[in-house]
């Protein structure tokens, strides 16, 4: 009877339950996190680096990884990416002659890829039931296995393709570096920085990383200078070595919102598989959409109201309206 | 003709064998036996997911896909019971019954492709919830979903178990559960869309938006009226039944409406975002995009017109390009606007087809099922 009158409180909730969405999106506006003040990371100068892949053997060691094998003969471990087993892998970027170290044309490079360890990572943001954390003073970004649905958003969301799973079990888990988190108690770092004999891949917090890296941007490429090795400000095992031929760009400096894994190169980072991210983290957006429509749950119950108040006028029970179809 | 006294939800009888149920069982008993390979060998026995492509059909199609096709019910049910048009009372049990076989086996469907799917449970343990996830959200609602649209369903098991009195008491509780079911559908639909936010610079510039939520919830409601159009046609073609014009013709309006509102907002928004060149690349995306695109625009074009949309043919034919489009732009989203990087490619394995086909062939089979021994379609006044 009162068909269009009911419309319209139908289209009047709806839009109510819109414009709220809309009022309260200045409100919780979640911003790009930063990294914690003692968070912990790796420098990687990819200049230093002589692609002696002892990082990629300790990091398989310390993490029990079984070897993969990419050659005919399966003598040893020689994995193309990494993977599920493979947490860590240097890549090679190869040009043309191949001759100059460092360099975009004619020439080679090396680049580690392992987790950067992000200040807002995506893969925490994507994990529904908190597998996937990050730790609040180190700034390591963990995974429970005891947790983890298998869901492989985390795989989905990350920007630089780090966790990934193990399809060949039943029983897969997802497997990433965690800057060797277990490791700490006993006075170890991350093992790969602890065997990396140039000091390519350097153990640190990260704040000072960033200063270190910054030092050896302003240095003239060529002259020599005070490399460190394994930990900054651990036991000096440094020596003097050459300044590279930098470009003036620390990868994961501001790369959304920042990473706690820095890296320097001679070569453009996109050229060494590093994606060109803005300084806003995907799962800032991610997590305002959530936060605008779902927070404190009060636009669904708005909605559910509305929707409640409607659906009770215009839903007659069985005996009211003689209407024999029940629902 | 259109008035309040329908005829009442009447099982549609006949014979439960022929050719269709039995290739539908065929196809199930093949889905069984590659799911017992999946949970002994793991998920790279069948299926060729990868690190590149951590989602494939199964997500995509089973459940993405699958369940804005079943949105049938959501959809219906919002226009009689919230809009208050009780001229389509007939449309909301067959749009139900659809709905559900839908989401229960998206949810199945979830549970084949979850690595570690014995911890399924933490995501309703609080302990382990992370209700910043869009996953988060997403698994709750329709899980929740799943179970309240079996409640708005059960009047007609009820019904034909005879069991009047409870029936009568769930019917005075009904209005909450009919509120639910288009609260929880609108959550997880838009949510479904957010799930691509996260994935950032990874997701081609033509299908990554802020305004996912609102596309992915226009177009799971246009879905689900282009879903009542094609399965009332179909069902009418197949049990020989009078075709319900006088219904199908204003939906075909409501649904044209809906579309229309899409498609100003998935068109500006790619203008406004200054993604539109992207489009008139040389490349699979761009292609993709105006396929979608036009399976978008052509209904408005074929149902212009009253007369127009009173023609059966155009409006199945209408429907099943909206389900194309609907379907393209998951797809395109998910899997073919995806790009984590060199060296990665997906098609899906056979194994993993004959999955996604034996959960379709579930679905069909139930339908028959249910519709020919439980009251869910009108009685025919005068059958011939």
């Amino acid at each position: 009877m009162s068909t269009r009158r009911d419309f319209l409180k139908g289209v009047l909730a709806s839009g109510a339950a819109v414009t709220a969405g809309a009022v309260s999106d200045a409100a919780v506006a979640r911003e790009t996190k930063k990294r914690p003040p003692d968070a912990l990371g790796l420098l990687y100068d990819s200049t230093l680096c002589v692609g002696c892949k002892a990082c990629v053997a300790a990091c398989k060691q310390v993490n029990h990884n079984p070897a993969e094998f990419s050659t005919l003969d399966h003598l040893w471990d020689t994995p193309l990416d990494t993977s599920g087993y493979t947490f860590n892998i240097i890549k090679m970027y190869r040009n043309g002659t191949m001759t100059v170290k460092d360099q975009e044309k004619d020439g080679y490079a090396f680049m580690k890829i392992s987790c950067m360890h992000c200040a807002d990572p995506s893969c925490v943001s994507a994990c529904p039931v908190s597998a996937m954390t990050k730790d609040p003073v180190t700034g390591v970004v963990g995974y429970d296995a005891d947790k983890c649905i298998g869901c492989r958003y985390c795989v989905a969301a990350c920007p630089f393709g780090i966790p990934k799973f193990q399809y060949d079990s039943p029983t897969g888990k997802i497997g990433k570096c965690e800057l060797c988190r277990e490791r700490y108690k006993d006075g170890h770092y991350s093992a790969c920085a602890e065997v990396c004999p140039t000091g390519a891949t350097l153990f640190g917090k990260s704040s000072d990383l960033l200063a270190e890296a910054k030092r050896r941007l302003a240095l003239k490429p060529g002259s020599l200078t005070k490399v460190p090795r394994g930990k900054l400000g651990g036991a000096d095992q440094s020596y003097e070595g050459q300044v590279g031929k930098y470009l003036q760009h620390v990868y994961g400096e501001k790369e959304y919102g920042g990473t706690q894994v820095l890296k320097l190169s001679g070569v453009p980072f996109e050229k060494l598989g590093l994606p060109n991210l803005p300084e806003d983290a995907a799962a800032a957006m991610s997590e305002t959409i959530q936060h605008t429509l779902y927070g404190n749950l009060i636009m669904p119950f708005a909605v559910l109201g509305a929707m409640t108040y409607v659906a009770k006028r215009n839903v007659k029970p069985d005996d009211a309206s003689g209407d024999k179809e029940g629902n | 003709m259109a008035n309040h006294q329908h005829a009442a939800p009447a099982p549609v009888g006949g014979s439960l064998v022929n050719a269709t149920t039995l290739v539908c069982g065929v196809l199930i008993a093949v889905m069984l036996a590659v799911l017992v390979v999946r949970f002994v060998f793991g998920l790279g026995s069948v299926t060729n997911l990868n690190d590149g492509y951590p989602w494939g059909i199964w997500v995509v199609f089973d459940v993405v896909i699958g369940s804005a096709l079943a949105c049938g019910g959501f959809s219906v049910a919002m226009l009689v019971y919230i809009f208050n048009r009780g001229e389509y009372h007939p449309l909301v049990r067959p749009a139900l019954l659809g709905s559900l076989f839908g989401y229960t086996l998206a949810g199945a469907g979830v549970l084949f492709d979850l690595g570690r799917w014995w911890n399924f449970w933490h995501i309703f343990a609080p302990g382990y919830a992370n209700p910043s996830s869009v996953m988060f959200e997403v698994a709750v609602c329709i899980s929740l979903y799943i179970a309240v649209m079996w409640i708005e369903f059960s009047p007609a098991f009820l019904e034909k178990l005879g069991l009047t009195e409870a029936k009568q008491k769930l019917s005075k509780m009904m209005f909450a559960f009919i509120a639910l079911g288009t609260v929880l559908p609108m959550m997880h639909q838009s949510s479904l869309g957010t799930l691509l936010v996260v994935m950032g610079t990874q997701i081609h510039p033509l299908w990554q938006t802020p305004l996912q939520p609102l596309l992915y919830l226009l177009t799971a409601v246009t879905m689900g009226y282009a879903v009542v159009l094609f399965e009332s046609c179909l069902t009418s073609t197949a049990y020989r039944r009078k075709i319900e014009l006088h219904l199908l013709t204003p939906l075909a309006k409501v649904m044209l409406g809906f579309l229309a509102a899409y498609l100003v907002v998935r068109l500006g928004d790619v203008v406004v975002r200054g993604a539109l060149p992207r489009a008139f690349a040389v490349s699979l995306e761009a292609l993709m995009f105006w396929l979608e695109t036009a399976c978008f625009v052509a209904p408005l074009v074929l149902l212009r017109s009253e007369a127009l949309r009173r023609n059966p043919a155009k409006l199945f034919l209408a429907g099943v390009l909206l389900m194309l489009g609907g379907s393209l732009l998951r797809v395109n989203g998910f899997l073919i606007g995806y790009e984590t990087g060199d060296g990665f490619n997906y098609f899906p394995a056979l194994p993993e087809l004959l999955v996604t086909f034996g959960i379709f062939a579930i679905e069909v089979l139930g339908y028959i099922v249910i519709t020919r021994r439980f009251p869910v379609l009108p009685r025919e006044a005068a059958t011939h």
